[in-house]
This record gives C-alpha cells, sequence and structure tokens, in this order.
C-alpha cells in the first residue's frame, strides 16, 4: 500500500472511539487483508492472577481487523457490520507482549463478506483465530 | 412445651454476604473495572449492565458501540454467571468468602474456549444488560449461552454462545 492511503486508513481507524481507546494500530493493508497490532495494558487484563489481556480485547482486535480487510476489498461499500463472529482463543497471550492480527477476506458476495483472521503474540504462535461473516 | 427451630440467618446478613462476594469476584478483574461493567443481583439470578460511554463506540457515523465491546461485555457476563453458579453452593455454606476472592489465586475463572458472537442489530448508545444461562456444565467443560439487550429485553441486539474450560479449584490450607 503506498503511504498516503496506509496513512488515511489508519487515521479513519484512529477515528473510532474503542479503537483509540485500546491503541489498535492498523500496520498494512491490501486488497481484501489488514494488518493491525495492539499494545499490552494491564488496565484491560481479564485474569487478575496472571495478567493476560481479557478475551474482550482480543475480539475487539479480530473484529476491527476483519472489518478493515473488508472494506480494503475492492467489491465491498465504504462501511460494513459484523454478521458474526466465532473468536477460538487457543493459548493465553504473553503478558506485556504487543499482539498481532491478520484478516483475510476468504470470499465477497454482493451481500456477504467471509472472513477469517488469526492473532499473534511476539512469540509468533497463534493466540487466537475468528471466523466471521460481514456485510459487505 | 413450644419447640426451638433453628432461627434462618436474618435475610440482611444473607444478602450481604451474597453480594459483598459478587463484588469481590467482579472487582478483581481489571477489564470489567475498565469497561465499567455492573452486576446486579435477584437471588442467584445476575444482570450484568453495561453503561453507555463515549469511548465505546465503533462506528461514530451511526453512531454505534463497537463489536468488540458487544462480544466483550457478552464473555463477562456468561464467564461471571459460571463462576457464580461454581461458587454459589460454597457461597451459601459459608465455604467461600469475599476476603477468599482477594487472592487471584484462590478460585480461579473458567478459561474461555471458545465464543460465538451473532450481532442481531447495532448497538445503540444506550445502556446494555445481559444475562447468561449455564447449558451445561460437567467437571471439565461448561457451555454458556448469553443474551444482550438494551431498551427492550424482547429485542435482543445480540447472542453469544461459548465453551469453557473448568479450572481445578485452588483451595487455601
Amino acid at each position: 500500500m503506498s503511504d498516503s492511503s496506509l496513512e488515511n486508513a489508519r487515521a479513519l481507524i484512529a477515528a473510532l472511539p474503542y479503537a483509540h481507546a485500546l491503541g489498535l494500530v492498523l500496520t498494512d493493508f491490501g486488497e481484501g487483508w489488514a494488518e493491525m497490532e495492539m499494545p499490552y495494558s494491564a488496565d484491560l487484563a481479564g485474569d487478575p492472577a496472571t495478567g493476560v489481556m481479557h478475551g474482550g480485547t482480543v475480539s475487539a482486535l479480530l473484529d476491527t481487523t476483519c472489518g478493515a480487510a473488508v472494506m480494503s476489498h475492492p467489491d465491498t461499500g465504504p462501511t460494513t457490520a459484523t454478521l458474526d463472529l466465532r473468536i477460538d482463543y487457543m493459548r493465553p497471550a504473553v503478558p506485556g507482549q504487543t499482539i498481532r492480527a491478520r484478516a483475510d477476506c476468504v470470499r465477497v458476495t454482493r451481500s456477504i463478506a467471509f472472513v477469517r483472521a488469526t492473532t499473534r503474540d511476539e512469540r509468533d504462535d497463534p493466540i487466537a483465530m475468528a471466523t466471521g461473516a460481514f456485510t459487505s | 412445651m413450644p419447640v426451638d427451630f433453628p432461627r434462618p440467618e436474618p435475610v440482611q446478613i444473607v444478602k450481604q454476604r451474597r453480594d459483598a462476594t459478587l463484588n469481590a469476584l467482579v472487582g478483581r478483574v481489571p477489564y470489567i473495572r475498565t469497561l465499567g461493567i455492573v452486576f446486579e443481583r435477584r437471588g442467584d439470578e445476575l444482570t450484568a449492565i453495561l453503561p453507555f460511554s463515549e469511548k465505546l463506540i465503533g462506528n461514530p457515523m451511526l453512531p454505534a458501540l463497537h463489536g468488540g465491546v458487544t462480544a466483550g461485555f457478552l464473555e463477562v457476563a456468561a464467564v461471571i454467571e459460571l463462576t457464580w453458579s461454581i461458587i454459589w453452593d460454597d457461597v451459601e455454606a459459608g465455604r467461600v468468602t469475599p476476603e477468599d476472592l482477594a487472592d487471584p489465586e484462590a478460585i480461579r475463572m473458567p478459561k474461555t474456549v471458545d465464543f460465538t458472537i451473532d450481532y442481531l442489530r447495532s448497538g445503540l448508545p444506550r445502556d446494555s444488560y445481559a444475562r447468561a444461562r449455564v447449558n451445561r456444565m460437567g467437571r471439565r467443560y461448561a457451555s454458556v449461552h448469553v443474551e444482550g439487550w438494551q431498551d427492550n429485553r424482547d429485542r435482543l441486539f445480540a447472542q453469544a454462545t461459548g465453551h469453557f474450560v473448568m479450572q481445578a479449584p485452588r483451595r487455601k490450607g
């Protein structure tokens, strides 16, 4: 992606209050795919014993990355909404590490975009994956 | 000759114990505090409440709640309901106290294996409510369904089903 379109897309994401609250950053995107990062925050821990970030934050990262992948697809409209999202939590992220997500549109029809996404922490191990249907 | 029945515990003592335990359970999770989620209790029935706040918006044009907020809110409602179901008998019998919950290692919450969210309507900039039902609770796994609504109980804006792995109890002593 050219620097200016990445800047524009980043500004679009930064204008979403909840994405801003979680510190989500769009790191790259292309036609029908997107990559984002979420920094660690102790305020968003879900398990008081380990400090691991709550699953809800990972859901938000996955949902946002999937939405960005849908909007970057050439055959979709300017906005999208999540119809359904399944998240599999495969292992806890290491507390303190940034979580990276990548989402790809698997198939886009006139009404629906089918999207898959995975997240990894700095060890590059899969943390969670998502399968979603979005309006296109 | 009158028979002495054991007197039941005064109702305010029972309520105080239940509420203090629930508050201790909920209060130790930073994510719940950051989102501002609170719980109301009627007997053993819990309702999760997410007061609206501007920072929860995901689509500023509509505006609508972020899908990740809805997912996180429903997951919190499901996990707390499940944990509450697990400890309820022990709370009633006085075997689990609010002080026990101060130790984060004492009662571990079940871990989410998967969570599937059905987005039925966009989340309006209003307070949201959720109630969860434990459909199956075995020794190792549990399945929980949760419904979320805003102004109207019959018009859900989202529902979800999750599977959880139970944690081995680590009691003191």
